[in-house]
């Protein structure tokens, strides 16, 4: 069944089971391969996308509960301010090892930015806690998102 | 050894299209047209690129970029400039290329600088040629060669085709660099895909996509070494989106190809859920009955014996012991781990006229090569490999099972397929890194000196042959620092299959010899810092030099009071807070953590801090991506230590996704700060070594701020409640 999406700015119509989680359709129909799987069960982040701007993790996401809502993904990231500045400071400090995670990473944290451009090391737990980095990355993730947020 | 190794290999050059040169490494005899056929290490382009290929899998330990830097330092290029190539798997090329075991910055940074010094001697050669001067006038840098007197340059890519006319130099008499004008090694560099990385570009394994490509997944038995005895695949095939159901008989146990059904269809989520409409009778075999505590209970039963197999034996253990002043007698346990990446275990495959291509995440394509060879009754050479960047290894890519899998699935299949395991598939069907029980006793002397030391390791294997990575090493530390040493060991017979996990065997032993350590310098009276150094005694070298197990003292202790310092050890901390200090020696990497945690009411365990100091040899060659590897070891040892098992029950493994086998999180994670030590030894590698000294470290800092000794892990906050 066909269903209209719209996906990264552009109107996409996709034809998959509507019970189909988005990560699977993104990974598999669509070949947008940048949102990972990583557990299937929401223990892990390393799916998360935005709907409507709030992080949620795609593999928990039916196609179709999705709706008219705007769905962002990384390969998408760089066309807002906050998604360049934070893959900026990814790089300059290198965060990742395997680099597997690293899309759920910054999907997360350019929400939290958007929300709370100044996040203090709290506000930083609190909205990456969900996102497992299996090479425990985590204090330069840290730095970076800190970095982003005065850059 | 890499001295070895050059007077094996040979240089070899030749022309590229466009009026640029190539430059590679070849076993001394390997065919000329064979190196040049694959990717040669290092391409000057006419059109002005440089391109060096990184031949070593990479898992996120950073290979692609710090390799690649021993190169282009040496040929004396701008670093923005180089270009990095993924090489395909031949290891008639490019030598060893497995990620494991910390070995390739040790085999290899004496051997890449050849290679970069080489191409830099031929272009020199060139330049030297061109201008009618002698080679001795000219320099270079940036990618340019200089004749300073009549200052002239020329860029690489003007002398390239010259060059690659030119007989290449002889790889031993090359003069290298000195470490001290290094522009690139030794400089923090950013990893050379972090920008595909950020930008979600398809790098890894699961993110092959193949025209007509279908999806895979791959029923097993759920004990390990069972098989199909019957399926009925009718539901399964009727199931949405299924292409195709079959048997799969096996071919080499579980190492290889296990029995099993394989379900193809045009999504993963397809295949994936097509599982529940499959009717399996599953023999399942002989493992059937093992599980986690009847392995416990029996290694109980064992606390006050011998093992059969003896490891360790220096003077006499049981005269010291009776001597002795003060005995410690304690027991240690650790479970078995799954290693987790975060990119389930994948491999896309693709057979055409008998021909297998492989797209596999692995750490060691070459076993995978030959098992796919086996399984499928083809030559090795009919089997191309393409490397795919590793969501993390840690030891599981080691395994080859995977590739096995999807070639066999893929030519069953007649397209091509993508294998993807579920995450239940990977924690269910993994490699287990083997738990371990130990039986510990130690003599103190009036003065606190350890002068007796037993330890029965009850371990898994098959009457003297340990279970793969089960090994304690005669040599393991404190043997040869204790006079009268008595180490042995039983094995438990075990149906699952047991892989290396970073750090091999030494992730546990770290924990369990010192942690026992520990409660010999409490029962001593010392101070747990000075108890270490006096074990480990004056700075020299114990065992043969050059020898791999030898046991640099000094090296040792550098470390040791490195870490002390840095965590301002000896100073004064609140209730329930306490520093616990650990060292250990691994890899040919001496490392020392100091661990400051907290223990709340309710026993939940808080860490403030690492402080990490680790000797590595004398050069770091890329320091951000060395620290990013000690603070990851480290934070794995902490995630590990506190909340991970692997438990069996009836065969079967009990964990199936990530909320029965938490990984550390943000939140959990402590600053973990890291110093080298830079002794003057050849440059080793950090992948593994940081791990080891972080558990034992925990433990006893959690002993100092509650008292409580931990002897079991996971820790099992339980016992330090208030
Ligand atoms: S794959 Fe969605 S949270 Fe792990
Ligand atoms: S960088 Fe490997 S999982 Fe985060």
């Amino acid at each position: 069944m066909p269903t209209k999406l719209t996906l990264n700015g552009k109107a996409v119509t996709v034809d998959a089971d509507p019970e189909m989680p988005l990560l699977w359709v993104l990974r598999d129909v669509l070949g947008l391969t940048g949102t990972k799987y990583g557990c299937g069960v929401a223990q892990c982040g390393a799916c998360t996308v935005h709907l409507d701007g709030q992080p949620v993790r795609a593999c928990q996401t039916p196609l179709g509960s999705v709706g008219k809502g705007r769905i962002t993904t990384i390969e998408a990231l760089a066309t807002s301010p906050v998604g360049r500045k934070l893959q900026d400071a990814w790089v300059a400090l290198d965060v990742p090892q395997c680099g597997y995670c690293q899309a759920g990473q910054l999907m997360s944290a350019a929400a939290l930015l958007r929300d709370n451009p100044r996040p203090d090391d709290a506000a930083i737990d609190a909205a990456m806690t969900g996102n497992y980095c299996r090479c425990a990355t985590y204090n330069r993730i840290r730095a970076a998102i800190k970095q982003a947020a005065v850059a | 050894m890499s001295a070895a190794l050059n007077r094996r290999q040979l240089l070899v050059a030749g022309a590229v299209a466009g009026g640029g040169m190539w430059l590679g490494l070849a076993p001394a005899g390997a065919a000329m047209a064979e190196a040049q056929a694959l990717n040669p290490w290092v391409r000057i382009g006419g059109d002005g690129s440089i391109t060096i290929v990184s031949h070593n899998p990479e898992i996120g330990q950073g290979i692609k970029t710090s390799i690649p830097m021993l190169v282009a330092e040496e040929l004396d290029v701008d670093w923005a400039t180089v270009r990095i190539e993924q090489a395909l798997a031949n290891s008639k090329v490019y030598g060893r290329q497995v990620a494991g075991g910390s070995m390739a910055t040790t085999l290899q940074y004496d051997a890449l600088r050849r290679v970069g010094a080489g191409a830099r001697a031929l272009l020199v050669a060139a330049a030297a040629a061109e201008w009618g001067v002698p080679a001795g006038a000219l320099t270079t840098a940036g990618g340019r060669v200089f004749h300073p007197e009549t200052a002239r340059n020329l860029p690489y890519s003007a002398l390239a085709a010259r060059a690659a006319t030119l007989p290449p130099p002889d790889i031993a008499t090359l003069v290298l660099k000195n470490p001290k004008d290094f522009k690139i090694v030794g400089k923090p560099i950013s990893g050379v895909d972090n920008r595909k990385v950020v930008t979600g570009q398809p790098l890894f394994g699961l993110d092959t996509m193949l025209p007509g490509m279908k999806f895979a997944v791959f029923e097993k038995c759920p004990t390990y070494g069972g098989k199909v005895a019957s399926a009925d695949l009718a539901a399964v095939k009727a199931a949405k989106g299924v292409r195709g159901a079959f048997i799969v008989p096996g071919h080499g146990g579980d190492y290889e190809l296990a029995s099993g059904v394989a379900i193809i269809a045009d999504s993963f989520w397809h295949a994936n859920q097509a599982r529940a409409a499959l009717a399996v009778q599953w023999d399942r075999g002989v493992g059937a009955g093992q599980s986690s505590a009847g392995f416990a209970a029996h290694a109980a039963t064992l606390a006050d014996t011998q093992g059969p197999k003896i490891i360790t034996e220096s003077g006499d253990a049981a005269a010291a012991l009776g001597r002795a002043a003060k005995r410690v007698k304690a027991s240690y346990s650790y479970p078995f781990l799954a290693h987790a990446p975060l990119e389930p275990m994948n491999c896309t495959a693709r057979v055409t006229g008998g021909k297998v291509e492989l797209w596999a995440p692995t750490q060691n394509p070459e076993p995978g090569r030959k098992a796919v060879a086996s399984a499928l009754g083809i030559p090795e050479t009919d089997i191309t490999i393409h490397m795919m960047r590793c969501g993390g290894g840690f030891g599981r890519r080691l395994g080859i099972e995977y590739m096995v899998e999807a070639a066999w699935i893929a030519r069953a299949a007649g397209v091509p397929v993508k294998l993807v395991w579920s995450r239940e598939d990977d924690m269910t069907r993994g490699l287990l890194r083997p738990g371990g029980f130990h039986h510990l006793e130690a003599g103190l002397d009036a003065d606190g000196k350890v002068i007796a030391w037993r330890n029965h390791f009850v371990s898994y294997g098959d009457g003297e042959k340990y279970a793969r990575a089960a090994e304690l090493d005669a040599t393991q530390f404190p043997a040869r620092f204790v006079e009268n040493m008595a180490v042995s060991g039983t094995m438990q017979a075990l149906a699952a299959p047991t892989g290396y996990l970073r750090a091999p065997a030494n992730n546990a032993f770290g924990f369990v010899m010192q942690g026992f350590i520990d409660e010999l310098a409490h029962a001593a009276g010392a101070d747990p810092l000075q108890f270490r150094r006096d074990l480990l005694g004056p700075a020299r070298l114990v065992g043969e030099p050059g020898k791999r197990d030898s046991y640099d003292a000094g090296r040792a202790r550098a470390v040791l009071d490195k870490a002390a310092v840095m965590a301002g050890w000896g100073r004064k901390l609140p209730a329930r807070s306490g520093l616990g200090i650990a060292f250990h020696f691994s890899h040919l990497g001496y490392f020392a953590s100091v661990v400051e945690a907290s223990v709340a009411a309710d026993g939940a365990v808080k860490v403030a801090k690492v402080w990490v100091a680790g000797d590595v040899g004398r050069q770091i060659v890329n320091p951000s991506g060395a620290i990013n590897q000690v603070q990851g070891s480290v934070l794995d040892a902490l995630g590990s230590s506190l909340g991970q098992a692997i438990t069996l029950k009836d065969g079967a493994i009990e964990q199936s996704n990530y909320d029965a086998y938490p990984l550390l999180r943000m939140a959990d994670a402590p600053p973990v700060e890291v110093a080298f030590v830079l002794s003057d030894h050849n440059p080793t590698g950090l992948g593994e070594p940081g791990y080891p000294a972080t558990p034992p470290a925990l433990v006893n800092a959690i002993f100092a701020a509650t008292g409580v000794r931990v002897r079991s892990l996971p820790i099992d906050t339980g016992l330090l409640k208030v």
